[in-house]
């Protein structure tokens, strides 16, 4: 049996693990990253990027159909559009493949050496890996729990045949004509969404009482509101509860207590997703847990020496750009700097119709810490560019302290408002006051001009509301 | 028996160990969760280490003065019954404070009265003297602020932002680190310690009132160049005589200082202001103030006039060793007609030294010190003394009272003078 050692081995080639290992690469630390799959974890191979792929490609094509049902604003038609999904879904593949082989080569220049294979722990520093050739043993100074998380499966609905994860829906071969979506979180939606434009008849079934529990109704009003004028059937406060007899559809229990089948030809289940912490090994070395995560200190430190977790496995919010970051800190841990997380925030965007960014703190959270505070929004009813963009759905809101405006959260709401993210986040890192967007000239005519209305409002001097 | 052991957590930056400087637990002791089991100093701050659980102290990590690693165990506990028998770290800062109040109720309500009860509400990781951050704050910086405060090791919590919303900026860290201050120093503290002022701290208090507020005070501040006394000093210190006692300054200061109320009596004196009536005393009975454990007293050399430098000394240590342990008379504490008033190294370039009521003068001397003196052609170095001498200004005219230190500084410059009747 071959045998390396290394100072850094990284477990999980994610978004978490390979910025983990690029950075420690580029701080002169002998790095080792093990992975079964291609690089690039859940995010890059079946996850943000596919999924934003088909999104694009949905839209695109909704776009073309609304024209040609007359039903375009902008007085275009066009002919009835048709799709080779195959091609689409060769695009997308092209477009994870050409990422899978930039990290593999950032990985490479950063002097990182990449193990293919699964590994599995022998204790808290050695782990062995298993190629496809054989078995490599792995000794390293410390390692990095970066294996993320999987779907969760319901009991009742097995994955396989007709019920699929996410991972299977972004590899379909033809658009189903009918798809039910279980569970209305923001995979859900998104994934149910992009069919919907792509032609499939909808229905999400969200046990809670509306669409994406996670947000305030205020929040998921607009996204439930283009899910209707889509055609995509909602059902609230709805259970799934097995497949129905032959296996041509779904049995659900309704809100109000009756029995209904839905019939699909896919049933794409999207209720929440788990850490992956079976099956190499972990359980020997008997990690302090944190429920069903590793639990990590402000270093991402576990409880045992030498041995650190980021990513999905530490726990929520599941994040790709979280991951990263603790990775990159992680690498400079052990690289001898002093660090320790201290992020204002980690922004999360739903790449549903509209999009949804939140930053920070929510009305509700903001009110729980102790502080007084004041919560505005401005809508893009009211702002010259959603009115072209013929898009006038949704909002800015911000959130901030009453006595000292420090804002404490920024959520938004609007067609293709996601990359305004970075304005928010950038916002809140830097400690900003309302007074500070107020006195920041934002671009006329931009969507981000809500931001500035909303600090505006907040302040009592709003120019366009 | 459920054991739990409280290890020491991580309390500061980059610090692999701390001083263990305080137990408020005994073996023994119920403590109560949250309940501070003990202090350790790091060599920023002190840090109170408070329980994880509650349960009795069965074990303590050592003596207070001992150095303790981080991460080993700290305190043991009997958890008995309370069912968690696993080994844990106390739990970090911000857990500790965000959940130690709902923890402090649950404590509250619990059956069993434990004898230790928490110090305070919400005792957390913080250092001492900081001002305890309400649930989600944290210090308002920039990442590029947060991170320079990180790799210099300094917590912002320290910190006060010059900036809008008290945010912390480059120029506020600059400062901090350009000063190296401690959290105490730069945090506002509210807090008030009531003493009661008792004993002979009252009867200083009240003694200075008198003294401040009946005699309008004259302070008179003279350069002495000492370098040949001192090393006249120097030279019969070297060849001491077994039954003689090392020289300070002051004997020679006490014989200057009797020769010079010879020719000036009316500086040797009481001034009794009720009867209107100024008492001279042909004896010299000096006054050494001197600081004790307790506070400041005075003890008196009597008859500095009937005494040689050598018997003068002898005297000053005695009563001034006697005050200190405790076990002056009150005939050694009282009756002095002049006092003189000396720090020593601490003695400073200038003090107002206040009068020992009802004298009229008294003569502190401040700290000696190598200065450049100008002889004409060239600097020398030259070991200068500061006197600084108040009177009563009701009686001693501010002429007199420079007289008087003249013929002082006259005999300390040429030490010859002292000895020799001109």
């Amino acid at each position: 049996m071959d045998e390396l050692s290394c100072k850094l081995l990284v477990i999980g080639a994610g978004p978490g693990g390979y910025a983990c290992a690029i950075r420690a690469g580029q701080l002169g630390i002998d790095t080792i990253v093990v992975e079964a799959q291609k690089p690039g974890g859940t995010c890059l191979n079946i996850g943000c990027i596919p999924s934003k792929a088909l999104i694009h490609a949905a839209d695109a094509y909704e776009t073309v159909a609304c024209a040609a049902e007359g039903k375009s604003a902008l007085g275009i038609s066009a002919a009835k559009p048709s799709l080779d999904f195959a091609r689409t879904i060769a695009w997308k593949d092209d477009i994870v493949r050409r990422l899978n082989g930039g990290v593999a080569g950032l990985l490479k220049r950063a002097g990182v050496r990449s193990v293919a294979g699964r590994a599995s722990f022998h204790d808290g520093k050695t782990v062995e890996v298993r190629m496809a050739n054989g078995i490599q043993l792995i000794h390293a100074e410390a390692i990095v729990i970066a294996t993320g998380a999987l779907p969760i499966e319901l009991p009742s609905l097995p994955f396989g045949g007709r019920v699929i994860s996410s991972t299977e829906a972004l590899a379909l071969a033809e658009v189903p004509k009918r798809l039910v979506v279980v569970g209305g979180g923001y995979i859900g939606l998104e994934l149910g969404t992009a069919f919907a434009k792509f032609g499939a008849a909808v229905t999400v079934v969200e046990a809670a009482p509306r669409i994406l529990p996670q947000y305030d109704g205020e929040i998921s009003e607009p996204v439930a509101r283009r899910l209707r004028a889509l055609g995509v059937t909602v059902l609230t406060s709805a259970k799934a509860k097995a497949l129905a007899a032959g296996g041509a559809g779904l049995e659900v229990e309704t809100g109000d207590g009756g029995q209904a089948t839905l019939e699909a030809d896919n049933i794409l289940v999207t209720v929440g997703r788990k850490p992956a912490t079976s099956g190499f090994g972990l359980e020997l070395l008997d990690l302090d847990m944190d429920g069903p995560f590793i639990r990590i200190d402000d270093r991402c430190r576990t409880s045992m020496r030498g041995v650190f977790a980021i990513g999905d496995v530490t726990g929520e919010p599941m994040l790709a750009h979280r991951a990263m970051a603790q990775g990159e800190m992680v690498a400079e841990i052990i690289a001898g700097h002093r660090r320790a997380w201290d992020r204002v925030s980690i922004p999360a965007i739903c790449f549903t119709d509209p999009e949804i960014v939140t930053v920070g703190l929510s009305p509700s959270e903001a009110s729980r810490t102790g502080f007084s505070i004041k919560t505005d929004l401005f809508p893009f009813k009211a702002n010259g560019r959603a009115l072209t963009l013929d898009r006038e759905d949704g909002f800015i809101r911000t959130v901030a302290r009453a006595d000292n405006h420090v804002l404490l959260g920024i959520q938004g709401v609007g067609a293709g408002i996601a990359e305004l993210s970075a304005a928010f986040s950038l916002a809140l890192e830097m400690g900003a006051r309302l007074e500070d967007i107020a006195a920041t000239i934002h671009a006329h005519p931009t969507q981000s001009e809500g931001f500035h209305e909303a600090a505006l409002r907040s302040l009592g001097h709003a120019i366009h509301i | 028996m459920a054991e739990r052991v409280v290890k020491l957590p991580d309390v500061g930056e980059g610090i692999a160990e701390a001083e263990l400087v305080e137990w408020q637990v005994k073996v023994g002791d119920l403590v109560r969760e949250d309940a501070v089991l003990g202090a350790v100093m790091t060599d920023k701050a002190t840090v109170e280490i408070p329980s994880p659980a509650e349960g009795r102290v069965v074990w303590l990590a050592g003596e207070v003065g001992d150095i303790i690693a981080i991460g080993s165990d700290f305190v043991r506990l009997d958890v008995d019954g309370k069912g968690e028998a696993s080994t844990a770290a106390a739990a970090p800062a911000a857990q500790t404070a965000s959940i130690s109040a709902q923890k402090t109720e649950r404590a509250a309500r619990t059956a069993t009265e434990p004898t230790v009860a928490p110090t305070h509400a919400a005792p957390s990781l913080q250092p001492r003297g900081t001002q305890p951050h309400r649930g989600g704050e944290r210090p308002l910086a920039a990442p590029a602020v947060r991170l320079r405060a990180r790799e210099a090791g300094i917590d912002l919590r320290q910190l006060h932002g010059s900036g809008p919303a008290g945010r912390i900026t480059h120029d506020d860290l600059d400062r901090y680190l350009a000063r190296g201050t401690t959290a105490a120093e730069r945090y506002p503290n509210d807090a008030v310690t009531d003493v009661k002022i008792v004993g002979l701290r009252r009867r200083i208090a009240e003694r200075m009132s008198i003294a401040n507020t009946r005699i309008p005070h004259i302070t008179y501040v003279e350069e002495v160049d000492v370098t040949a006394l001192e090393d006249l000093r120097a030279k019969l210190n070297e060849q001491k005589r077994a039954d003689r006692p090392r020289l300070t300054l002051l004997p020679f200061l006490m014989r200057a200082i009797v020769r010079a109320v010879a020719a000036q009596p009316d500086l040797n004196a009481h001034f009794d202001d009720e009867a209107g009536t100024i008492h001279q005393y042909a004896a010299v009975h000096i006054g050494i103030a001197t600081q004790t454990g307790p506070g400041l007293v005075v003890p008196v050399v009597r008859h500095a006039e009937a005494r040689d430098l050598f018997d003068g000394a002898a005297e000053m240590i005695r009563v001034t060793e006697a005050a200190r342990n405790g076990t002056a008379t009150r005939e050694e504490l009282t009756g002095s007609t002049i006092t003189i008033t000396s720090l020593g190294a601490l003695g400073g370039l200038v003090t107002t030294p206040i009068i020992n009521h009802p004298e009229v003068a008294i003569v502190g001397i401040n700290r000696i010190a190598i200065r450049p003196h100008w002889d004409g052609t060239a600097f020398i170095p030259r070991k200068m003394m500061n006197l600084s001498s108040s009177f009563d200004h009701r009686v001693i005219d501010g002429f007199d009272a420079a007289r008087f230190v003249q013929r002082i500084k006259a005999q300390l410059e040429t030490p010859a003078m002292i000895f020799i009747d001109a």
